[in-house]
């Protein structure tokens, strides 16, 4: 386990050379997903691996120097055992795309189609609606709201003049 | 090259420092305005409702329309 996390640091795929033993049956064969990947998270700041698992050797030698005093590398030496490390810098992994404007179609595309599947419902899906809903039948449902008073103060009938039978101007 | 060392603590203070007295302020601002646009005109309207307000005159006149169910229409006695 601590020599795993003493491996980890370096950022090597250390485990990769572990090998699982099954019981005395054999070795598992180890999976590639089943071994650490490389994400780049803004939450996660520092992945599991680094990015460049196999180094060229221009990289080596890089490396090699890295053992040294950092202050004898030049910027585009420190800019390359970045890049080693890590593949986008912060800068580049949060920058926004235009995704949004995919997803705002996509949204406005789908709810304009779920219309036409609203009018073809109405038309061929639904039956006749009740007679509560003729107009004579709405009149006398107004009439009984305005004797009973509905909303006296500020709602319904305080819009009704009863002296003169009809609406407030 | 040597960059200016980026800001490391003191960002929730910072942001909480200039946000709250906002919020509170535009809070207790919606409050405010919610009492006088909103209560203070329906109690006005409430008061002058009932100040003209006869419960026998508009009894009878529910009753006539004929919407309970427990009163008799028209005037008896």
């Amino acid at each position: 386990m601590l020599a795993t996390r003493a491996l980890r640091l370096i950022g090597k795929r250390a485990i990769s050379t572990s090998v699982c033993v099954r019981g005395g049956h054999g070795v598992a064969k180890v999976e590639d997903y089943t071994l650490p990947a490389y994400f780049d998270k803004r939450e996660e700041p520092l992945p599991d691996i680094c990015y460049v698992q196999t180094l060229s050797p221009e990289q080596k030698s890089l490396k090699e120097k890295e053992m040294g005093s950092w202050a004898s590398l030049s910027n585009d030496e420190k800019i390359a055992l970045y890049r080693i490390s890590f593949k986008e810098s912060f800068a580049e992994m949060n920058h926004p795309t235009s995704e949004w404007k995919s997803v705002v179609a996509g949204m406005f595309f789908l709810i304009g189609f779920t219309g036409f599947v609203v009018l073809w419902q109405r038309k061929y899906v639904y039956g006749a609606v009740p007679h509560t809903f003729d107009p004579e039948y709405k009149a006398k449902e107004l009439q009984r709201m305005l004797d009973m008073r509905i909303n006296p103060v500020e709602g319904f009938s305080a819009n009704w003049d009863y002296e003169n039978k009809q609406w407030k101007k | 090259m040597s960059l200016q060392k980026p800001l490391m603590r003191g960002m929730l203070g910072k942001r909480l420092r200039f946000h709250l007295p906002i919020a509170f302020s535009l809070s207790l601002l919606a409050a405010i305005a919610f009492k006088y646009a909103v209560t203070e005109p329906r109690k006005q309207a409430y008061a002058d409702f009932y100040k003209q307000y006869d419960a026998t005159k508009e009894f009878n006149a529910m009753r006539e329309a004929g919407i309970f169910e427990s009163v008799r229409t028209g005037k008896v006695k």
